[in-house]
């Protein structure tokens, strides 16, 4: 099979590497609608354009052999950054596979059936390497979004000091285990740091409570009572407290207030702190 | 075999688990312990758990077992110190320690067990008048 081993084409694209590229950045250039600019993908382009030249012409045949291994870096490095400018996948892979055409246009390839023989393979390979880029760009994709979601959990339970020894949790969105656990964790951990006794859940933000939130909540607060510290749940709003009846949910003996302002008040007067009233401070 | 030393305060008695509790050695601690509150009269059983780091469902219900026996014998049990780790997992075990009070650390522990001891003599007081 050697007669139809890479040497003609890559020679020749060797020769005409920078029509190639010219034609290559310009054909990029066009479907990223004007997002990247000539010279940051002539930047980009040439060290791929250059790597695959030395693969070929070392002889490689195979996208996952060493001979390509800095041409299979570069692409991921170049579908890494598409992912995080934006870009869609289509438009991702498009930048390998235009690379085909430049090729085909810049007359490195002639009529003869050798030559042709010679393209087909190389299509082969910049599509295996068009693919690899598809597949690094979804790997960076899935990173970001499960990097996402893990800075909204530490974003979305933030645990507040409201008072000497009083600490509150304003829950915002849905609740489901995951979150509920590192709300637990957090507040337990913020309990034991800032000697707190008294804790608020201000369920004002969670959307809905069914079985399984309210499930969770109960947890929560026995265990910040295993620990030594009184919670009171607040921010029931009229809608959910239907809800929670209708589910025939018991909540016992936890305190519930409608408001934030009311279970601080209780907390205040829990913890032996007495209110003057703005009359009797006067 | 560990024992867990139990330290008299006034009449209250301290215990500190500094060790991971075997179960042989929680059962020694809760005959022990039952002898003592007799012993000495005491009022008020202080647990510090803040050192212990791993629990499961037989320790948890020692604990329960413990406040069950002390209040029988007239003494008030507090749990103090316990860690969030620890908590989370008696609660996913399903053990919220009913009966057992609880506080952040010692001090509070002590100020609760005051309190609770203290309403008793007033109630003598005023049974007297």
């Amino acid at each position: 099979m050697a007669e139809f081993g890479s040497e003609h084409l890559s020679e020749t694209i060797d020769l005409r590497q920078a029509d190639i590229l010219a034609r290559w950045v310009e054909a990029v250039a066009a479907s990223s609608r004007g997002r990247i600019t000539h010279s940051e993908l002539t930047a980009e382009l040439t060290p791929i354009l250059e790597a695959i030249v030395a693969a070929l012409g070392s002889g490689g045949r195979r996208t996952d052999g060493a001979g390509f291994a800095e041409v299979r870096a570069l692409l991921a490095e170049l579908s890494r950054s598409r992912a995080r400018q934006g870009f869609s996948p289509t438009e991702t892979a498009t930048s390998v596979f235009a690379l085909k055409q430049s090729i085909l246009d810049s007359g490195a390839s002639s009529t003869s059936t050798e030559r042709l023989v010679e393209y087909l393979n190389l299509s082969r390979l910049l599509d295996e390497l068009a693919l690899f880029t598809f597949e690094t760009y979804a790997e960076a994709r899935d990173r970001i979004i499960s990097q996402q979601a893990e800075e909204m959990l530490e974003l979305s339970t933030p645990v507040v000091k409201l008072w000497q020894g009083i600490v509150a949790v304003p829950l915002v969105g849905t609740l489901d285990s995951a979150r509920t656990q590192v709300v637990t964790e957090k507040l337990l951990q913020t309990l034991v740091d800032t000697g707190s006794e008294h804790a608020i859940i201000d369920i004002t933000g969670v959307p809905a409570v069914d079985t399984q939130v309210a499930q969770h909540l109960l947890k929560t607060v026995v265990a910040a009572r295993l620990m030594g510290a009184d919670c009171i749940i607040s921010g029931i709003r009229p809608q959910i407290a239907q809800t929670i009846v209708a589910l025939g949910i018991e909540f016992g003996d936890i305190a519930t207030k409608a408001t934030l302002a009311d279970a601080l008040v209780l907390a205040l007067r829990k913890s032996g702190v007495t209110r003057l009233d703005a009359a009797e401070a006067q | 075999m560990d024992r867990v030393p139990i330290l008299k305060l006034g009449r209250t008695l301290l215990v500190s688990i500094q060790i991971d509790l075997q179960d042989a050695t929680a059962l020694a601690l809760q005959e022990d312990l039952s002898e003592r509150i007799v012993a000495t009269g005491a009022r008020g059983v202080l647990i510090d758990i803040s050192a212990v780091e791993i629990v499961d469902s037989f320790i948890g219900r020692m604990l329960s077992t413990i406040a069950a026996v002390s209040r029988v014998l007239d003494a008030e049990t507090v749990v103090v110190g316990m860690r969030p780790a620890v908590a989370i997992t008696l609660v996913e075990l399903g053990l919220s320690l009913g009966g057992v009070r609880t506080a952040l650390d010692v001090e509070k522990g002590l100020k609760l067990l005051a309190a609770a001891v203290e309403t008793e003599p007033d109630e003598l007081a005023g049974e007297a008048d």
